[in-house]
């Protein structure tokens, strides 16, 4: 009548995570071998929502391809964007007025904010707490609102342009990323109360899921998954660009390799972007948004062209090969989050399923961005 | 003897309409706690404050079609939400809600209410079991090893409890704690003076008893999808929703007689049902906030915490006052 | 033994606090929006789907030059055109009128692209977001029909 569940010769069973699973936030798919709740083996699948955008960057021209690097990433999307302009940018040889860099350096931090206040909510979430992330949505609402102000849209802004900015960001909005500070520094606190200093909270990520600093390098992990391991290297420093180098903010870095250490270092992160913030704010010259001299249709010398940059979830790199027209000849993107997924089949091995899902929280996977 | 078995009809009947209609509007007021702890404004629309949605949101499990898996083990299945439901519902039958309304009084109530409530460990056994679905075969035997190792502490606090008034009979209980909050058993007394403690142990065993966060491990929607009642929909998982709610009344009700005084009122005014129905909302007005604060635990820091810490505790605590018992 | 207390004691003080935060909450102000019954104003830089801009006559600005039908990265516009003989000092001139806009929503991204490459201002977002519809043919906006729609 009823039959029994199939096991394998040595007593394991395959289980499929995903690719609809609540723990995966999108479709990804995590088929774990399973000796009842410890994970013998497990093997990432991607696939599943994978829309060529490489194969799109080939095949339109430069300014065309705008709109799909907000597309990756849903949760920073600005930070993806960033990276292309100033790949194209600097091929192109187009200068970029100060205004410009400012605003977009501005507007890269508060989408990182966004980003890790959602990534903080879901994480949470991950772990069965349900209020911290409705408090991480209002205040990310609140940078939403100001994003929409600026660049017209929520989610998948279209903002940035070679040579500058769709358009000029007003007194208003300066207004309320000023207002935004000491309100958010404040939630910061009282995240830290909620969840930080939860016993259950710390049970669950201390000295769990350590990933060496060996391991990071042996699969490219960058970003906080990195800096959480004893890694320190964050683009903006090390390969500095845009107007970064005039901000002053540190790049946090954890050595206790586990999952408190990632969320640690997201969580300070956070208020160092807000440093960003408000010292840009401070220091934001008046001028053009735009620059004069642009080529109406953008064509690439012919070469090969490469621009890093740090987003909310690692190092994120683009790479042009131009031959000379106005469409790029191979285009391929760096995207941090694959890296970093890449991390989970190994270092999940031996783990209690509970874990190894709160240690895929704290990779902080976004789905369309490593499966683009 | 018919009316007796009158009597235990109405009981029956009684009970099963206070527990369904306290868990529609449990579910209701989680809702509407939950939305205000995020500051939303919760179930609004169908009524004055929502008060619709319960009964909307039971036509609509009604109306919906029960699907058993192909491989499943029917019976299994099919028994398990009615298994999660009726122990509940039984309790009930004994818990004496004031002087004068008890559906039947028994000397060894406690008892009862303890062997009523392992049950319930039983369903969602039966439950994982019977769906054949991976992620609700880890739930329930995850949930079984909880439901366990959590119901040692919670004996052996009751068992203190029981020394303490030398009786297991709750309305004997309750009537010994009689005469203001200071006789209440939750404060120390000279033969129990770890009290409070037990209190805090008997409550955070009710909380992990019902599967209620942070110890909600069977459920676990981030992991294991929906848990043992993963395959379950329409009234099936309907009754697990309300035997939650209705064991989480039990609980409740369970630790007011204990340690809370029953229907005692704190000033020694006016006892009756209503400080007891006070009491019994408190205490899960409580569960409801303790459940949006946490994130839940892991299965061993569950363990670890009943074996390490509630145990011993609890176990010294009853030989404390077996001691002081036999002192004084 | 020692560090067996503690840890009791700061873990129930780390949920007493917890607790706390989520009590204080309980008693502060909604924060939602009641999204059909209220709305909110679209801020003045926010993206709809695009609309055409009348000049004074209510005619669209439009010159069909066809740049925006180009730059869409998603190519969701569909231009048509008929020439007309219009008067002009006198002299009898050909001009191309703009007959046909069709926007195809369903694939539209919102870049803006469209709005900035057209050389006579004739386009602009609307501040339309309560977009909803069971059937895809909703979303193919006939702008010019829109217009006059408006102008009425
Ligand atoms: S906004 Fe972009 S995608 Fe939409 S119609 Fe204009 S150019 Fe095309
Ligand atoms: S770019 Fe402007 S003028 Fe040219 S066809 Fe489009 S809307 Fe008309």
């Amino acid at each position: 009548m009823s039959a029994p569940i199939q096991l394998r010769p040595d007593e394991t069973f395959i289980l499929n995570v995903g690719p609809q699973h609540p723990a995966t936030h999108g479709v990804l798919r995590v088929k774990m071998e399973m000796d009842g709740e410890y994970i013998v083996k497990s093997e990432t699948v991607l696939g599943y929502i994978h829309r060529m955008h490489e194969k799109m960057g080939e095949n339109r021209t430069y300014a065309q391809y705008l709109p799909n690097l907000s597309r990756l990433d849903y949760l920073g999307a600005l930070g993806y964007t960033h990276g292309h302009v100033l790949a194209i940018e600097r091929a192109a040889g187009i200068e970029v007025p100060e205004r410009a860099e400012y605003i977009r350096a501005i507007t890269v931090e508060l989408n990182r904010v966004a980003s890790h206040l959602f990534w903080f909510g879901a994480f949470v979430m991950d772990l069965g707490g349900f209020s911290p992330l409705m408090y991480a949505i209002q205040d990310r609402e609140h940078i939403l609102d100001m994003l929409e102000a600026v660049t017209g849209a929520r989610l998948t802004y279209c903002y940035y342009r070679f040579g500058g900015l769709y358009n000029d960001v007003d007194d208003d909005f300066i207004e309320a990323a000023r207002r935004f500070i000491p309100r958010m520094r404040k939630s910061l606190k009282k995240y830290a109360a909620l969840v930080t200093g939860n016993i259950i909270f710390q049970k669950r990520l201390e000295g769990i899921a350590p990933v060496s600093a060996e391991m990071c390098r042996k699969y490219g992990a960058t970003g906080p998954v990195a800096r959480g391991s004893g890694i320190n290297f964050d683009v903006r420093k090390n390969e500095p660009y845009s107007v970064y180098p005039e901000f002053d903010f540190d790049i946090p870095v954890y050595h206790e390799c586990d999952s408190m250490a990632r969320y640690k270092v997201r969580m300070d992160e956070m208020e160092q972007s807000l440093r960003i913030i408000e010292q840009g704010l401070e220091k934001l010259p008046a001028g053009p948004i735009m620059a004069e001299k642009k080529p109406k249709n953008i064509k690439l010398p012919v070469g090969d062209f490469y621009q890093a940059v740090e987003t909310a979830r690692g190092s994120f790199g683009i790479r042009i090969v131009s031959d000379g027209d106005k469409n790029a000849y191979r285009l391929k993107l760096r995207s941090p989050t694959y890296s970093n997924m890449h991390l989970f089949d190994e270092a999940c091995e031996g783990m209690l399923i509970m874990d190894a899902l709160a240690f895929m929280g704290s990779l902080d996977l976004v789905i369309p961005e490593m499966d683009r | 003897m018919s009316l007796t078995l009158l009597n235990v009809i109405v009981a029956v009947v009684i009970a099963i309409a206070f527990a369904a209609a306290n868990a529609a509007y449990l579910v209701w007021a989680e809702r509407r706690g939950a939305a205000r702890i995020q500051r939303r404004p919760g179930p609004n629309i169908n009524g004055p404050f929502g008060l619709l949605q319960p009964p909307l949101d039971g036509i609509k499990l009604m109306t919906k079609q029960l699907m058993i898996p192909g491989g499943a083990d029917k019976i299994l299945f099919m028994v398990a939400p009615v298994l999660a439901m009726a122990p509940a519902i039984m309790s009930f039958v004994t818990i004496p809600f004031s002087q004068g309304i008890a559906a039947h009084n028994m000397e060894i109530g406690v008892l009862m209410i303890f062997a009523f409530a392992s049950m319930g460990a039983m369903a969602t056994l039966f439950a994982g079991w019977g769906s054949r679905n991976k992620y609700a075969v880890m739930a329930s035997v995850r949930a079984v090893s909880q439901n366990v190792s959590y119901e040692i502490p919670m004996l052996i606090t009751a068992i203190t409890v029981v020394m303490a008034t030398g009786s297991m009979d709750l309305k004997t209980i309750s009537l010994a704690q009689a005469g203001g909050f200071w006789h209440w058993n939750i404060f120390p007394s000279l033969h129990s003076p770890l009290m409070p403690i037990s209190f805090i142990i008997f409550f955070i065993c009710s909380l992990a008893e019902t599967n209620r966060a942070p110890f909600d491990l069977g459920e676990a929607e981030s992991e294991l999808v929906a848990g043992f009642h993963t395959e379950y929909g329409s009234m099936g998982f309907g009754l697990f929703f309300m035997g939650e709610y209705a064991n989480i009344v039990v609980g409740a009700s369970l630790t007011t007689i204990l340690f809370l005084g029953g229907w005692d009122c704190p000033f020694g005014i006016f006892p009756g049902v209503w400080w007891f129905l006070l009491k019994i909302y408190i205490l899960i007005a409580t569960f409801i906030w303790i459940r949006w604060t946490f994130p839940r635990t892991t299965i061993y820091g569950l363990l670890n915490l009943s074996w390490k810490i509630l145990i011993p505790i609890s176990l010294f605590n009853l030989l404390l006052t077996a001691g002081l018992l036999k002192v004084f | 033994m020692g560090g067996y207390f503690s840890e009791i004691f700061y873990g129930s003080k780390s949920l007493l606090i917890g607790m706390g935060i989520t009590f204080r909450e309980f008693f502060k102000p909604t924060v939602t929006v009641q999204y059909p019954y209220q709305t909110i104003k679209m801020s003045a830089k926010f993206r709809g789907h695009t609309e055409l801009i009348a000049d004074e006559e209510g005619k669209p600005k439009c010159g069909v030059c066809g740049l925006c039908e180009r730059a869409c990265p998603s190519s969701c516009i569909t231009l048509g055109s008929i020439s007309v003989d219009i008067e002009v000092d006198g002299k009898v001139k050909k001009k191309k009128v703009l007959s046909k806009y069709e926007l195809d929503f369903t694939k539209c991204s919102l870049c803006g692209q469209c709005v900035e490459n057209c050389s006579f201002g004739a386009l602009e977002f609307s501040k339309e977001y309560n977009l909803a519809s069971t059937r895809k043919e909703d979303f193919h906006f006939n702008l010019l029909k829109r217009l006059e729609e408006r102008n009425a």
